[in-house]
C-alpha cells in the first residue's frame, strides 16, 4: 500500500516497511524511526549502514548474527532500537522484515 | 515499542532434553525480540541446563519419544541418544542455532533474566558456583510467581 513518509510518496507492506529500497533516504528513515520512537544519532546511523550492507550481501539476520557480527553486540542493540531491535531495525534501514527465529 | 498485549512471558524449564531446553530459549528470545519482556525459571532438571557442566552434554530422549519413530527397545542401545543428538545438533547448527552455552549468553544480552529454583537446587546438593554466570538469582515459587504479578504477563510449563 502507499503512505507518504517525510512528503514521500513510497509503498510499504502492512506493517510498515518499505516494499522497494530505492524509495529510501535517510529522511524516510528518519521519519520511520520517529514513528517508532527513536531519536537518530550518528551510532543508529551506522548501524543501519551495515544492516543495509548485509541485506544487499543477502546474509541473513538474526539476534546471533548481530553478536558475531563485530560492529556492535546484543546489549547495545537492545540499547540503541528498543521493543524489538532487529524488527525496528529493518524498517528504519528501509529492508525487509527479517524472517528469523533466532 | 510493542503494542502486543503479551506484555512478559515466564517460562519455568523443568526439563533437560535438548528439544525442551531450546523450545523454552527459542520461544524467550523470540519475546524480546518482540519487544516482549522474558525470564526463566529453571527447575528440576531443567537445572542441567544452566549448570556449567552439563549444559553442553545435553540429549535428544530416544526412549519414550514416538517421534523417533524407531522401536523403543532400539533407542535403549547404548549410543543411540548421543547419535541421535549429534543429528539434531548438525541440523540446529544449519539453521544457524547457537549451541547452549553461546545461547545462554546471548538470551542474558537480550534481558532474559535466567532464575534457578531454590528447592531443586537443594535437592540436587548445588551451589551457585556450579552454575552459569549469567544467572540473575536463585528464587522460590513465591518469589517467581510475585515477578508474574502483572498485567499481560502469562506463564509457560516446559
Amino acid at each position: 500500500m502507499e503512505a507518504v513518509l517525510a512528503g514521500i510518496n513510497v509503498m510499504v507492506s502492512e506493517d510498515g516497511y518499505l516494499t522497494d529500497f530505492s524509495q529510501w533516504n535517510k529522511e524516510v528513515g528518519t521519519e520511520i524511526a520517529k514513528n517508532e520512537g527513536i531519536k537518530m544519532t550518528d551510532r543508529h546511523w551506522e548501524v543501519i549502514a551495515w544492516i543495509q550492507e548485509q541485506v544487499k550481501a543477502e546474509k541473513p539476520l538474526s539476534i546471533r548474527g548481530i553478536k558475531k557480527s563485530g560492529v556492535l553486540d546484543i546489549k547495545e542493540f537492545y540499547k540503541l532500537f528498543p521493543g524489538g531491535p532487529l524488527k525496528v531495525s529493518t524498517k528504519i534501514a528501509g529492508v525487509h522484515k527479517p524472517k528469523s527465529c533466532i | 515499542m510493542s503494542n502486543s498485549k503479551v506484555k512478559k512471558m515466564l517460562f519455568i524449564l523443568s526439563k533437560a532434553t535438548i528439544e525442551n531446553v531450546y523450545a523454552a530459549f527459542v520461544m524467550a528470545n523470540g519475546a524480546r525480540m518482540e519487544g516482549i519482556e522474558a525470564e526463566i525459571f529453571f527447575t528440576f532438571f531443567g537445572l542441567e541446563a544452566i549448570q556449567k557442566k552439563k549444559l553442553e552434554h545435553l540429549h535428544v530422549a530416544t526412549v519414550g519419544n514416538p517421534a523417533m519413530h524407531m522401536p523403543t527397545m532400539l533407542g535403549g542401545l547404548p549410543g543411540m541418544e548421543a547419535f541421535a543428538t549429534m543429528m539434531m545438533k548438525k541440523e540446529m547448527e544449519k539453521l544457524d542455532m547457537p549451541p547452549i552455552g553461546e545461547f545462554i549468553e546471548i538470551l542474558a544480552d537480550s534481558g532474559v533474566k535466567l532464575w534457578a529454583c531454590k528447592l531443586a537446587i537443594d535437592m540436587f546438593h548445588l551451589k551457585e558456583e556450579d552454575l552459569v554466570e549469567d544467572l540473575d538469582g536463585i528464587l522460590t515459587i513465591g518469589d517467581f510467581y510475585n515477578r508474574a504479578d502483572q498485567e499481560g504477563t502469562h506463564l509457560l510449563f516446559i
